[in-house]
């Protein structure tokens, strides 16, 4: 299994280190030469931190895509006779009443089942997006420098100058009907900069490279370069700082949508929930307790996974 | 020094314009109007409307409307609310002192609590200490600002009646204290994990090792030599922090129902008051930059090999 991994890591990222190996066959152990990747899933598999976050992951994406698997209750059925009623009933696990109802007599536990999806997918989203688009400007400011770095700077310096928070109420408030494609993008908008800036930094260390220097005399297009030699060597730091935004973007769109600038309804959101039961925090305090809850397990094991994937990827920073 | 001062603060100007510009056409170029919101549910004149608009300038090309805004705001006028009638920056003289009383009183909780915890983890790496500080901040870190807000509001004003569930009063220090930890609780784990690892770090450095050598006292290798280098990177920090316990107040504000600059820009959003978001919003980002500025010249103070020509 180890091998396997470490092979196709080698290949992915297409860079033998050639040096490494050489220092491994004259070393007393002649322990295989592992790449950066394959380095790190080694450590990962170690650690419990990893562990412990992947399985609660886990379940949190299965419960995301097949919340009918947990419960059969419908987290939109309204039954008026049980506003604020029924106490948590303790004996009950999984079943509709377990975490008691909220105001408009839906069952709690359904709802927070099926808001799972909304503040995941969200998460994961933004991610994706602020990868892709703060590594593209990270890598073409840092790559050709010049006028193209000092604007594409000044443009990050700008998009820095706003608070996140404040930019996101702002955004977000000129839409009507906010989907979670509308707070992925509005999120992605004003969030791409710290990637951008951690790629730019890295790839100006690597553009400097030797093997660089080859591709460049071998004759590769640009486009090869960047893609092939620069790229793969920049993503370890990449990642590092998107992992552990992840949990960040999970948070963020639980207190846009708790201050009902975030995701509106019909989309089921454990922010909105935590909002509609703020007035009962003194009688039917689960109402709010509940979402809370799982908003803050699913940040902790995404802040986790990222502290994991750190300490595995760049143990300097640990 | 005066030199790299003057063009820090050339800088700053393409920086304040353009990200002042962003807000304000994401302010009035999307739908929305708030003539219209001011109308509210009563049947209008469309004329009355549009001359309205004419009067407020509303009608002009957005560039020229930003141009407009923005030499008035180099002349310090922040235009005028248009449901209240009141100036802009009356509005903000009556709510930003509170938000800086919390923010100070945050502030302060976040730099003494938080690099007091860095510092007692630090010192001890990978002990029992450190490890469960480590683990109390994941948490705190893990826990939105609201969540911990109802959490503490629910215990400590309901369950264990101690404190008031509101602020009543926010010239009050003891009502405005619970407010206060829930806005410092993030940016204080942060700073906690910060001051950890740069201490623990440096604790191995060439330099502790001559101290020790040395044979000077613990308290003067401590206080003098580890706090002064690892606490440069808490400083940049703590200065980024002040602009986003500035933004972070919206959220606690409102769970205190302190009348302050969150509670201002909520309501001003949901009434579509472009100009007060705008105004505020500049100020914000003014402190930003001016944050970011003094964390950069306290560099030199902290670190004598920096030296700005």
């Amino acid at each position: 299994m180890p091998d396997k991994t470490a092979e196709k890591v080698t290949t992915a990222t297409g860079e033998p280190i050639p040096a490494a190996a050489v220092a491994t066959d004259a070393g007393p152990a002649p322990a295989k030469a592992r790449s950066l990747w394959s380095d790190a899933w080694h450590d990962l598999r170690r650690q419990p931190l990893f562990i412990i976050s992947s399985v609660l992951i886990l379940l949190l994406l299965v419960i995301a895509i097949w919340p009918g698997l947990f419960t059969s209750a419908s987290p939109r059925q309204a039954d008026l006779a049980k506003h604020y009623l029924q106490k948590p009933q303790w004996g009950h696990f999984f079943s509709p009443e377990w975490l008691g109802y909220d105001g408009q007599g839906r069952s709690i536990y359904a709802r927070v089942i099926y808001g799972a999806r909304a503040s995941i997918t969200v998460g994961v989203g933004v991610t994706l997006c602020v990868t892709v688009l703060g590594t593209f400007i990270g890598m073409i400011a840092g790559y050709f420098g010049g006028w193209i770095d000092s604007i594409l700077s000044r443009v990050t310096d700008v998009f820095l100058g706003i608070p996140f928070l404040l930019g996101a109420l702002v955004v977000l408030n000129t839409f009507e009907k906010r989907s979670v494609w509308v707070v992925i993008l509005a999120l992605a908008f004003l969030g791409w900069t710290q990637i951008a800036r951690v790629a730019r930094g890295a790839v100006i260390t690597i553009k400097q490279a030797d093997y660089v220097m080859a591709a460049k005399a071998l004759g590769a297009s640009t486009t090869r370069i960047l893609f092939r030699h620069i790229l793969p060597n920049a993503l370890a730091p990449i990642i590092v700082v998107a992992t552990i935004a992840l949990g960040g973007y999970i948070a963020a769109e639980a207190t846009l949508s708790f201050l009902g600038i975030g995701l509106t309804e019909p989309t089921i959101s454990w922010g909105g929930d935590v909002s509609a039961g703020r007035e009962q925090l003194r009688n039917a305090p689960f109402t709010l307790i509940v979402p809370s809850v799982m908003v803050s397990v699913t940040v902790l094991s995404f802040l986790m996974f990222g502290d994991a994937v750190r300490n595995a990827l760049d143990p300097k920073l640990r | 020094m005066g030199r790299y001062v003057a063009r820090r603060l050339l800088q700053m100007i393409p920086v304040f314009i353009g990200s002042t510009l962003i807000i304000f056409l994401m302010m009035y170029a999307l739908p929305g109007d708030p003539v219209r919101a001011m109308m509210g549910d009563q049947a209008y004149d469309p004329s009355v409307v549009a001359s309205k608009r004419k009067e407020l300038g509303l009608d002009l090309p957005i560039l020229q409307q930003y141009w407009n805004y923005l030499s008035g705001l180099v002349q310090g006028d922040f235009g005028t609310q248009i449901a209240s009638q009141q100036p802009i920056a009356d509005v903000i003289a009556r709510v930003f002192p509170v938000t800086i009383r919390l923010t100070i009183f945050a502030f302060a909780f976040v730099s003494i609590v938080g690099i007091g915890l860095g510092i007692i983890a630090g010192l001890r790496p990978d002990t029992l200490r450190d490890r469960g500080l480590l683990t109390l901040t994941l948490i705190l870190v893990s826990m939105p600002s609201f969540v911990l807000g109802f959490l503490l509001q629910w215990l400590l004003a309901f369950q264990w009646p101690i404190v008031k569930p509101t602020v009543q009063d926010d010239t009050d220090i003891t009502q405005l204290l619970l407010p206060a930890i829930v806005l410092a609780s993030l940016s204080l784990a942060y700073v906690a994990r910060l001051t950890r690892t740069s201490i623990a770090e440096n604790l191995r450095a060439d330099y502790m090792r001559t101290a020790v050598a040395k044979g000077l006292p613990r308290r003067r290798i401590i206080g003098v030599h580890l706090m002064r280098n690892s606490l440069i990177p808490v400083v940049t920090f703590l200065g980024i922090e002040i602009g986003n316990l500035m933004t972070g107040a919206i959220v606690t504000e409102g769970i205190f129902n302190v009348g302050g600059v969150g509670n201002e820009i909520y309501q001003a959003l949901i009434r579509r008051e472009g100009a007060t978001v705008v105004g505020i919003a500049s100020l914000m980002v003014l402190i930003y930059l001016a944050a970011s500025l003094i964390v950069d010249l306290l560099y030199a103070v902290l670190d004598p090999r920096i030296r700005y020509a």
